[in-house]
Formats: C-alpha cells, structure tokens, sequence
C-alpha cells in the first residue's frame, strides 16, 4: 500500500518575539516546527503503515527550510519526502495549494491508496486544504477523523462530527484529515536521526518540474486576496495591580465592586456595607 | 438562469438545532449585508421532512428557500450536499454563500468551492459590502496578533464560512414571509462515496461555554491539573464556566469542549477571568467580545494582560485560592 502524508511548517507561535511597534510577531525571527495536526497525521499513517506493510511518502510545500519536516518524518519512519518548493508559490490560497498538491501527487505517487493531512494548522487554521486536495483528486474524503483501519479495499474511519460519534466506510483511494487530539506522536529514534540526517530520500521539486502553468499558483491563480492586515483592538487602558494575592483580590473587590456585582448578578459587598 | 436581484445564500445547517443557531446567526448578518448590496436574502435547505426548518429560516430573514427534499438527504452527507450545492449555484449563480464553521461546514464549504472554482475564506469574525460591492472577509490570520481583510475579486460565488457566535441572530418574526424554490433531487446525482456505518450522539455536554455571561479560562500559567481544577470551583461559585487555552487541553487538564480559541470556541462573556494565559492570537481572538476582562499572569509583558481591563501581576493559582475564599465569604447568603 501506498500512504502519503501532506504536512506543513508553521512558526512556532509560543515563541515568536512580539514587536509593539509595528504589533505584529516577527515571523521572520520565528522557528519553525511540524504542525501538530500534520504530525498526527503522520503518526497515523505510520501506525497503520506498519501494519499494513505500506511505503509513507511525506511531503510539504513551502519555503525551502520546509525541508526540515521532512527530515523530521523521515526520522520518525517515513520513506521518502517531496518537498514543493518555488518562489512562485509564494502567496497561495488554499485553492492553489490544493492545486499545487494534487499534480505532485499525481506525478510521484500516483498509485496511493490513502493521503492523510492534518485536519487543520496552527498558523492560518483553514482546514480547507485537504478537503480541497481531495476535490482536486476526484477522490473521497472525511475529515476530522481519529482513527483508521484498513481492510479489503476500504477504509474505516471514525470521528466525532457536530456531537455524533460516526463510523464511515470509504473505498480507496480516499483522503482523511486527522484530529489532533489522539495519539502521542512517537519519540524519534537515534537510529532514526541518523537515516534523517544521512543520505535521506528527499525531493525538491518546483512548478516547472511539475508541469504547472505559473500562472495558477501562487498569488495569481488563487481566488482570494488580502486587502490588509491590522492589529485588532489596541490594549486597554488597563488597571494594573501588584502585590500579595490576598490584598490584591481585596483592592480587585474594593475597586470593582459594583461592576463585578452587576456583572455577576450577585452582591459582593462585604456585609458591613450592606 | 441566474436570479435578477443579485443573492446572498446561507446554507441551512439544521442538524443540533436547538444547540447550533449558526444559520440563523448567518441569516442574520446576511440581512445587513443585502441591504448594502440590494441584494436578497436566501437559504438553502437539504433533507427530508425539513418544513420546520424552512419556516424558522423565513422566520428569521430568509426571503427565499431553495429546498431540495428527497428521502436519500435524510441524513447528513458531505458528498451529496456538495453535488446539490455546486448544481444549484451553477444554476441561480448566488453572489455570496455563507456557510456556518461546524465540522460539516468545514468540511463542506472548502469542496464546494473548489467545484465552483473559487475563493473561500475560513472562519472569519467580520463581513461586510466595501464600495466596490466585494464582500470583505475578516479572519483572524498569520500567527499574528492580526486580522486580515480578504475578499474575492474576480470569482463568483464569494465564500466564507463563519465560526458560530460571532453574529446576533435576529428575533423569529412569525409574519415574515418567504418563497419556497423547490427542486427536484437530481436522478443522475453521482452516488455518496462515503457509507455510513453507524451513527450515534455523543453525551450531551450541559456546559455552554459559548453563551455563558461569566467565564474563567485557564491556560499553562495555572501550573498543573490539580491547580486548574480550583478553576471549577470559582466558576461554580460565580454562576460561570470552564475555558481553557490549547496548552491546558494538551496537558489534559480540562475536556477539549473548554477550548477557547479561533478555531474552537468564541466566547462573549460579560465577566472573563483569565488565569496564567500568555494570550496567543490562537486563544485571544476567541475572546475579543468578551466584557469585562481580569487577567492574572506572573508576566505584567505579556499579551493576555495588554488586553485586560485589570491585569494582575502575580501568580495565577495563588489570586484563584484568593477570589475563592474571598467570594466564599462575600457569597454567604
């Protein structure tokens, strides 16, 4: 069987140094790390890849540094990585990333029988590429699955839809986004870091290796476009209080009493007061 | 055959209605929006035996139902929903379709819109009509403390799919009326790929997070699951609810219901206690509409506190155990 994985890098956000002059995160000085959605992506298919015998084909696009996931599934178990990288991606939507997906697939690993994607990542949180992918491919898909089983020919998911705990049927080939929240993604083995970081079985590829017109990807062939980009609601006139809890939460009570009363629909003042 | 009025469309999503008002929250919005855009509004109802639905969508703003009833929609289906939306926007070539963010939705909205070939917009907190007639997509983006403007220039239709809660529903208005659009389920509609095996409701969960007017989230400050759980306690106390930042659900030291977030849930409490959350974008821009906001963090810098009406320098555990006796004492009837 034939697995693929499509994953991406996303800025580490917990540690992005924040600049109040411009109020935005500096992106450029952030590290980058495998979506956490992705690697449960992975992390599934390699469970089930072990079972099933089958290869995993991990591959991202991005910026050419996005090779460092690959390294990183490779070390985890993954066969072999495609990384897409162009200066004309830059700029896609969901649209032409699905696009742009689907004709690498369809050129390196056309005979899959199941693509696994993250249900969604922690930069943009559209979760609309692998639904999309799957468009793109003419194939099946369910997203928000946490678990798979594989037998025969077909696929058996389960997930929690909207408060409905499903069980679906799917003919391969299909494609699943995977939930976050399952499995703990196994430790890379040192024997693992050093396939990674050895000779690895990664592909860089660019639009022209994968016959796309230019024209359809990147800013140009994506459907939507940013206007502009501001920081909501500037920081409030704030209150700051120090000092010991205890004191603190008397002043919190003193000072706010009538609001927090109003607010919480109860009478908070002390009983002397009453 | 496109519609002589340009349309706005909102895809009915009626399943947990009682707990989901997305559609009617859309529909409401949808309202504002047609009247910049002269523009009407409509809703789009698949299923079986769906009349009650049809008449809460007019109820509350749709002026036109296109209805497709047939026994096959009985149940939710992704593929057979995305076939029937992509045939009748080919057809009435709405302007807009709004779609609420549910797990359906999320995974609906994207697949129709590749079918029609155009832009979709995830999530968004803001839409309204620019002077050009675009419809302007706010969604929180980029890891940033930001929120990007999008619209869709050249494709029709513009998509967006909206997280429940951002918008107001408008109240049921029993003398408002609407067409009914009714179209035959296709015969040469393509079979659902996906076989439903089995199906059941998950337990009801008696928390609503979402509608709750005082809410005490707590994030990795509060330092481990034991301290987090004090958290329940003063949101008992105070008539309130559980939220909890991605760390804190990570560390399973609450449900993954308690997500407050962008892509979880939006709250809009009056009162919000928030205790040892930094403030990432991920977890802030679900609390924008939040009232009244008292952040506790051991870091006056961080983003959490900027944000707060009273920002508290000091450890969160320890001012939770503080306001816990305090309210004690000052609750006793």
């Amino acid at each position: 069987m034939k697995f693929v994985v499509c994953m991406k890098q996303v800025p580490m956000a917990s540690e992005l140094p924040w600049d109040p002059k411009t109020r935005t995160l500096r992106r450029d000085l952030a590290e980058g790390m495998m979506n956490p959605a992705c690697k449960q992506a992975l992390e599934l298919a390699l469970g089930l890849g072990q079972k099933e015998g089958a290869q995993v084909t991990a591959i991202t696009m991005g910026p050419p540094m996005a090779e460092e996931i690959l390294r990183e599934a490779i070390a985890m178990g993954a066969h072999r990585g495609l990384l897409i990288t162009d200066p004309a991606l830059a700029g896609s939507d969901t649209y032409a990333t699905s696009f742009t997906l689907a004709r690498a697939i369809e050129i390196f690993c056309p005979d899959f029988d199941l693509i696994l994607t993250g249900c969604h990542t922690t930069d943009s949180e559209t979760a609309q590429v692998g639904p999309q992918l799957a468009e793109e491919l003419g194939i099946a898909s369910a997203a928000y699955v946490d678990e798979v089983t594989v037998e025969g020919g077909t696929a058996r998911l389960r997930r929690v839809s909207d408060g409905f705990l499903e069980t679906l049927e799917i003919d391969l080939p299909c494609l699943v986004t995977v939930n976050t929240t399952n499995r703990s993604p196994r430790y890379v083995p040192l024997s693992g870091l050093e396939d990674a970081f050895g000779e690895v079985n990664i592909l860089s590829v660019g639009v022209a290796d994968l016959g796309i017109d230019p024209a359809l990807v990147g800013a140009d062939g994506s459907p939507t476009r940013i206007v502009d980009v501001t920081a909501p609601r500037s920081g409030k006139e704030n209150v700051v209080l120090t000092g010991a809890p205890k004191k603190i939460v008397e002043e919190l009570l003193e000072r706010f009493e009538s609001r927090i009363s109003g607010l919480i629909r109860q009478d908070i003042r002390k009983s002397d007061a009453r | 055959m496109p519609a002589q009025r340009p349309e706005i469309w909102v895809f009915g999503d009626y399943r947990n209605y009682f707990q989901n008002r997305v559609t009617l929250q859309l529909l409401s919005r949808a309202t504002d929006l047609a009247e910049k855009r002269g523009a009407l509004v409509c809703a789009t109802v698949f299923g079986w035996d769906t009349g009650e639905w049809v008449g809460e969508y007019i109820a509350h703003g749709a002026r036109k139902v296109y209805l497709v009833e047939d026994r096959r929609l009985g149940r939710y289906s992704c593929d057979l929903y995305v076939g029937l939306m992509e045939r009748l926007a080919r057809r009435y070539r709405p302007e807009i379709i709004l779609v609420g963010a549910t797990s359906f939705g999320r995974e609906f909205a994207p697949r129709v819109a590749k079918r029609l070939k155009t832009g979709l917009t995830a999530d968004c907190v803001g839409l309204d009509i620019d002077e050009n007639g675009l419809l302007v997509q706010t969604a929180p983006a980029f890891g940033g403390n930001l929120l990007t403007r999008i619209v869709t220039p050249q494709k029709r239709p513009q998509m967006a799919t909206v997280r429940p809660g951002v918008f107001r529903e408008i109240p049921h208005d029993h003398g408002a009326t609407g067409e009914i659009v009714r179209i035959d389920f296709p015969e040469d509609m393509p079979p659902d790929r996906v076989r439903l095996v089995s199906s059941e409701r998950t337990l009801p969960v008696p928390r609503h997070l979402g509608n709750a007017e005082i809410v005490v989230c707590g994030g990795r400050g509060m330092g481990s699951k034991g301290r987090f759980r004090n958290l329940y306690e003063l949101a008992r106390l105070l008539g309130g609810e559980v939220g909890a930042t991605r760390p804190a659900v990570y560390a399973r030291w609450a449900d993954e219901d308690a997500l407050v977030g962008q892509a979880d849930k939006h709250i809009r409490p009056k009162v919000l206690f928030s205790f040892g959350i930094s403030g990432a974008i991920q977890h802030t821009a679900g609390i924008v509409d939040a009232g009244f906001i008292i952040a506790v963090n051991k870091n006056p810098k961080a983003a959490m506190m900027k944000m707060a009406d009273v920002a508290i320098v000091a450890d969160a555990h320890q001012v939770c155990l503080a306001l816990i006796k305090e309210f004690k004492k000052r609750l006793r009837a």
